[in-house]
């Protein structure tokens, strides 16, 4: 028995260190696919809103021929946006924030586009016009949730592997902090609908 | 030992940013999910007593049928907050609609000082009530008797279109409370039944040897940890107090839906 007993406690110690590590290792890949996940959303949103701006533009051209500044700005601005493409592995301050500048952008023009809207009575009393307006409400409302939601599932993942003891193991198995969207200031405010 | 420490006062000081982001972010505090679950929370009374039953009535026997849930929610005051993005919020966070699967629920948020109304679907509903659509509703149907002073009218109207717009996606019927309130019979008898078994096996056991043993607590467990599993999902699930029959809010309570964030509003 006692010939024994250092094989016995060695395979405890191997078990407990590997059971210790894939509890760090799996609990930061099920939360690094929340992140993600909840990226992918973000992105939804903002396709969706460039999506819509397609629709908006033609619909104000017709309506409001000398806003040709203006429309082009939106136009402008959505593709610079569109051209900002985000590796969701791995997603670093620069890129979150280039990307922030790119949507903030799209946001300012678009909500220039609407306040100069406010002088075309016949496009504010087109039903077409007017569901365009609610679909772009309900989209700057839904990016907003999806970035909140971004930022509380990036919350628990970085303080998983960045509480001790995880955060001496973590960087081993290739997880790094990840950054969170800043708060929504100025320019990052949604695009004020209101008529 | 040093890297130790800076781990420690690293993680401390994300505790620390973790409290106060949480302090700083609420603004409108959402009630609690309530116990007893139903169709509408008149918190700033602009229904009178038979308005609210007859809309309550409504909206739950429309549920019963669909397992799709609306329900409306009028508040004093929004304190600040965006209307689409409060309705939001306290969706999600009391998981209104039939089922999380489904994620069939719609919340209609109305603050009485701002005069505002949101109304957004979840996640499986999107499809049907599009913002446009809510808008319209909204626009054409709600707000104009808001305008001509009845709360009640536009809120019966609005959901009675609602009812419309999502005609035939969801069939469903009452989902049936669990009897947790009485008295609880079926742990008992399985309690009861356990023993009896080990008792039975102990008596028998000087002769049956280890193989038995081997094989009877495991079987007992299962039995023991399955019917202890009922309990607690019963005690979990009962959320309302109301008898059995009729008016006693949604059978089942908030099935946990999903929301976006996607939705309409106005004002008048």
């Amino acid at each position: 028995m006692k010939r024994f007993l250092p094989w016995i406690i060695g395979a405890v110690v191997i078990f407990a260190l590997y059971s210790f590590f894939k509890g760090i290792n799996n609990t930061a890949v099920v939360l690094n696919q929340n992140v993600e996940q909840s990226w992918g959303d973000v992105q939804t949103a903002y396709q969706r809103r460039n999506d819509l701006i397609g629709n908006l533009v033609n619909t104000v051209k017709g309506a409001a021929e000398f806003e040709k500044s203006t429309l082009t700005a939106v136009i402008e601005a959505r593709s610079k946006a569109t051209s900002v493409r985000i590796d969701p592995t791995n997603i670093t301050a620069e890129q979150l924030q280039e990307f922030n500048k790119a949507q903030s952008g799209v946001s300012s023009s678009l909500s220039r586009l609407l306040v100069t809207v406010e002088a075309y009575p016949d496009l504010k009393a087109n039903q077409n016009f007017l569901k365009l307006q609610d679909e772009l409400a309900s989209t700057e409302n839904q990016i907003l949730t999806a970035r909140t939601r971004f930022n509380e599932a990036v919350k628990p993942y970085n303080s998983h592997i960045k509480t001790f003891p995880n955060s001496l193991f973590a960087g081993v198995f290739g997880f790094k902090e990840k950054v969170y969207f800043s708060a929504v200031d100025g320019a990052d405010r949604p695009v004020e609908v209101k008529f | 030992m040093l890297l130790n420490k800076k781990c420690v006062i690293i993680s401390l000081k994300l505790f620390l940013c973790l409290l106060f982001t949480q302090i700083s972010v609420a603004q409108f505090t959402i009630p609690e999910k309530p116990n007893f679950q139903t169709s509408v929370y008149d918190y700033a009374n602009v229904l009178s007593a038979t308005e609210k039953a007859q809309l309550e009535d409504k909206l739950i026997k429309y549920s019963d049928s669909t397992t799709t849930q609306i329900v409306v929610i009028t508040i004093e005051s929004l304190k600040g907050e965006d209307v689409s993005q409060l309705a939001t919020r306290w969706a999600q966070t009391w998981g209104i609609g039939g089922t999380a699967k489904e994620d069939n629920g719609v919340i209609v948020l109305l603050a009485k000082a701002e005069k505002k109304i949101a109304i957004n679907p979840g996640y499986g509903l999107e499809d049907r009530l599009t913002a446009g659509l809510g808008g319209e509703i909204i626009r054409n149907i709600i707000i104009p008797e808001f305008k001509s002073g009845s709360f009640y009218s536009g809120l019966d109207k609005g959901t009675d279109a609602l009812f419309d717009v999502f005609k035939g996606k969801y069939k469903g019927e009452r989902v049936k409370k669990s009897k947790d309130k009485g008295f609880p019979f079926f742990p008992i008898i399985v309690i009861v039944v356990i023993i009896i078994a080990l008792i039975a096996r102990n008596k028998g056991g000087g002769n049956s040897g280890n193989n038995g043993g081997g094989m009877g607590p495991s079987l007992l467990d299962v039995i023991l940890l399955s019917s202890l599993g009922r309990g607690g999902g019963g005690g979990f699930g009962g959320g309302s107090s109301g008898g059995g029959f009729g008016g006693g809010g949604f059978g089942g309570g908030f099935g946990g839906g999903g929301f976006s964030g996607g939705g309409s509003s106005g004002g008048w």
